[in-house]
């Protein structure tokens, strides 16, 4: 057991830590956010093409780094710290996972070497938790050798500006299946959407009579894998909240460090040292919950060996506490970073907002903290 | 960053795993899952008895240096002892201050004679070690001790002063008390870091009725006491101190987790047959305690990962484990409902819930409030301004 950083992890982490700083700076989110696709088309590429961020989670034998989760969410922790406008969870914590969970050694093959040149973006409709009433969906039914997919979901992140879809679907006797189908596929269309947080782009995905081959059709898909895909994607989603937590607690321990009232700094009156400490607990109990489950997620879609199994069944427990506690720092660090900051906190000028609203749109993304607390209380009393 | 177990750690598993299960038997079966704080007045005989039996087997100073007499055994050795004692439900540790406090200090910072006059009798399972430290006027301002060392004409410090909150001090034979050398000092300045025999004219021990009824702490009266020796040089006492502080997060964290975790499967057991389990506050309580005490294992994993980035995981932990304590508590209570009030025996023997909610007040007390951990976490963690000192 070794829970601390690899040389290699920590390169990887300061890497995209640099770029970010570089070029994902407040005036660059904020292009980016106000754009038609919500997308910063220059970062992708630097990020996902020039650096392959995204083959830090695609196998060598596809054209991968090999690396693992761990470094996928040393990623998704720097892009939720500058809150980047890029479709790297769309990518890699749901379409990839999907594809390693639930895909077999062809059609990984045939779709992850893309996403790891940093040439594929994709994304997953339906991979969301059962969650109150919804309506979103989609049914599949035979078509000859393939199947026809029809179907609403209202909001997938970054469907728009994917090349590849990936859709959770069901038929008429409740059996779900997995498809993988090119954008471009006739019938099948994401509009964007606007969304409060801004930052994280979404669309709506219509699928009407989409013609797919039963090649597309995930072999390898059954309640398990979905799970764990599922499991991947909620950590991933967790280590960009951890990142949001962070860079909301900086800010508001450099300008409370700075504002002056009664003549000395605000950042020396209890009160607000109090709130601080009780922003850096929760984003440190965070820290731990993701960093655990990012290693429980690689044993658990790349792990062969019997201490690896073991290992992957602590998955479902540990991505729930990841995401609950993740979630729960975003948004009280951003809460209290809005607080702090004061009135200024309030305004458009300051970036206090754009955490805000990233911590509150991706703390319900894949299961808000309530939904994991029941999901591990079913575990323990049911 | 890998967190499953290399086979040969598994092996060390399973060897901790048999042990335990082979000693925790005949006088000792008794001792499971008992004397943890609380508790810690029952089976006093009994459970010096099995440090002895703990350390002939090889089990004290698992984590020492081996040159320390320990068995150098790397940090993921440690955790699964920790957890396997636990597991088999080992007692709570009458050494513990001994093996995880004194011990690595004096190995820190002691005489080779120190060392070979203080380490074997804690690894032999023999010493028992309190440690001096609070008083009644130095709480939570810990470097206003007042507890004075004089050196006398033979050479040896003689220590005036009274300490409190003493864990074990009846029963320990010795007691580490740090102390004013320079009475002109104030502050951090002019302290030492002395180790006194509790057997001797010069010391009384007075127990603390507590809020439970039952007495784990102590007030210590010295009134010229002979302290055996000076860790370090006069005035290296305060770095010592926070050195120990140091030692202090250690493994036995992982081991206290293990108590937790009797202590929330319990509660889990009787919300489950009174139907508690059912009650949606209840649920979401539970499952909130469950996760709290996970992310501790987490928490713990990545401060003994010993990275240098990680200082901040120490610093908030013991906030951490402290608040869901003392909130287990609360916690116990409402799963009983109104049958929370009902005591054991007569007249006041409380059950192991009751006592795990009234002793948890203590747990964001002692060892630093979470008031002034708080201080900490913001001055040391996030660099923000020091409090101003009164005069």
């Amino acid at each position: 057991m070794q829970f601390t950083f690899t040389e290699e992890q920590r390169m990887i982490r300061d890497a995209v830590a640099a770029l970010l700083a570089e070029q994902s700076a407040s005036t660059q989110v904020r292009v980016a956010m106000a754009s038609a696709t919500g997308t910063d088309d220059a970062l992708w590429q630097a990020l996902a093409v020039d650096m392959q961020a995204c083959a830090v989670l695609v196998p060598e034998r596809f054209g991968g780094l090999g690396a693992g989760f761990v470094e996928a969410a040393l990623v998704g922790e720097q892009l939720g710290r500058h809150v980047a406008c890029v479709p790297y969870h769309a990518t890699v914590g749901l379409a990839a996972s999907t594809l390693l969970a639930c895909a077999d050694d062809a059609q990984q093959a045939a779709w992850l070497s893309g996403i790891a040149a940093g040439t594929t973006i994709a994304s997953v409709a339906g991979l969301a938790y059962a969650e109150r009433k919804c309506t979103d969906g989609a049914r599949f039914r035979l078509h000859g050798d393939g199947y026809l997919l029809s179907g609403r979901f209202a909001a997938v992140p970054h469907a728009h500006v994917a090349n590849l879809m990936l859709v959770v679907a069901h038929d008429e006797t409740g059996e779900t299946a997995l498809f993988a189908l090119p954008a471009e596929s006739p019938g099948l269309s994401a509009r964007p959407i606007p969304t409060m947080d801004q930052t994280r782009a979404q669309a709506e995905v219509l699928l009407s009579d989409v013609a797919v081959p039963a090649s597309a059709r995930l072999t390898r898909l059954d309640d398990t894998t979905l799970t764990t895909a599922r499991d991947c994607a909620t950590v991933l989603i967790a280590a960009e909240l951890l990142g949001v937590a962070d860079a909301s607690l900086a800010m508001a321990v450099d300008y409370t460090g700075e504002r002056r009232q009664f003549g000395r700094a605000i950042a020396s009156y209890q009160a607000i040292k109090h709130r601080a400490a009780d922003m850096l607990l929760k984003a440190e109990l965070a820290r731990s919950a993701v960093y655990y489950a990012a290693c429980v997620a690689n044993e658990a879609l790349f792990g062969r060996d019997e201490a690896a199994r073991k290992v992957a069944r602590e998955l479902p427990q540990a991505a729930s506490l990841a995401k609950a506690y993740a979630g729960e720092a975003a948004f009280y660090n951003a809460g209290s970073a809005l607080q702090l900051f004061g009135g200024v906190g309030f305004t458009w000028e300051y970036d206090v907002h754009l955490y805000f609203k990233r911590a509150q749109g991706c703390s319900h993304f894949l299961g808000s903290p309530a939904l994991h607390r029941e999901r591990v209380a079913r575990a323990l009393l049911d | 960053m890998k967190i499953s177990f290399s086979p040969e750690d598994e092996a060390f598993r399973e060897q901790a795993a048999r042990w335990l299960a082979e000693n925790l038997t005949g006088e000792f079966e008794k001792l499971r899952f008992r004397g943890g704080p609380g508790d810690e007045h029952s089976f006093i005989d009994e459970r010096r008895a099995w440090e002895k039996r703990l350390a002939a087997g090889g089990w004290v100073g698992v984590g020492w240096a081996t040159e320390d007499g320990g068995r150098g055994a790397t940090i993921s050795r440690q955790v699964i002892f920790a957890e396997e004692y636990a597991r088999a439900g080992g007692p709570g540790r009458l050494g513990h201050i001994g093996e995880g406090l004194a011990g690595p200090t004096i190995a820190a910072f002691g005489t080779p004679d120190q060392k070979a006059r203080y380490l074997p009798p804690i690894l032999r399972g023999e010493a028992l070690w309190c440690q001096g430290y609070s008083e009644p006027a130095a709480g939570s301002d810990l470097a206003a001790v007042a507890t004075r060392a004089r050196l006398g004409d033979d050479g040896r410090w003689r220590i005036s002063g009274q300490k409190v909150w003493t864990s074990l001090a009846h029963l320990a034979d010795w007691c580490f008390v740090l102390a004013r050398t320079d009475p002109a000092s104030s502050g951090h300045l002019g302290l030492g870091f002395f180790l006194v025999a509790m057997a001797q004219p010069g010391v009384t021990v007075r127990p603390i009725e507590q809020i439970t009824g039952s007495s784990e702490f102590n007030e210590v009266f010295f009134d010229e006491a002979v302290a055996a020796d000076l860790l370090g040089a006069p005035g290296d006492g305060w770095k010592i101190a926070m050195a120990l502080l140091g030692f202090e997060r250690g493994v036995s964290t992982l081991g206290q987790q293990m108590q937790f975790r009797g202590e929330l499967d319990e509660i889990i057991r009787v919300a489950k047959d009174n139907g508690a389990a059912q009650d949606p506050d209840i649920r979401a309580r539970i499952a909130e305690a469950q996760m709290g005490l996970t992310v501790m294992r987490y928490n713990a994993l990545r401060m003994l990962g010993g990275d240098a980035e990680e200082t901040r995981a120490a610093l908030v932990y013991k906030l951490h484990w402290a608040s869901w304590h003392r909130n287990l508590g609360k916690l116990a209570m409402d799963v009983l409902g109104e049958a929370a009030e009902l005591c054991d025996t007569a007249p006041y023997g409380l059950t192991r819930l009751q006592s795990l909610f009234l002793f948890t007040r203590a747990d964001t007390l002692y060892g630093g409030s979470n008031q002034i951990q708080r201080n900490l976490i913001a001055e040391r963690g996030l660099g923000m301004p020091r409090e101003a000192k009164g005069r």
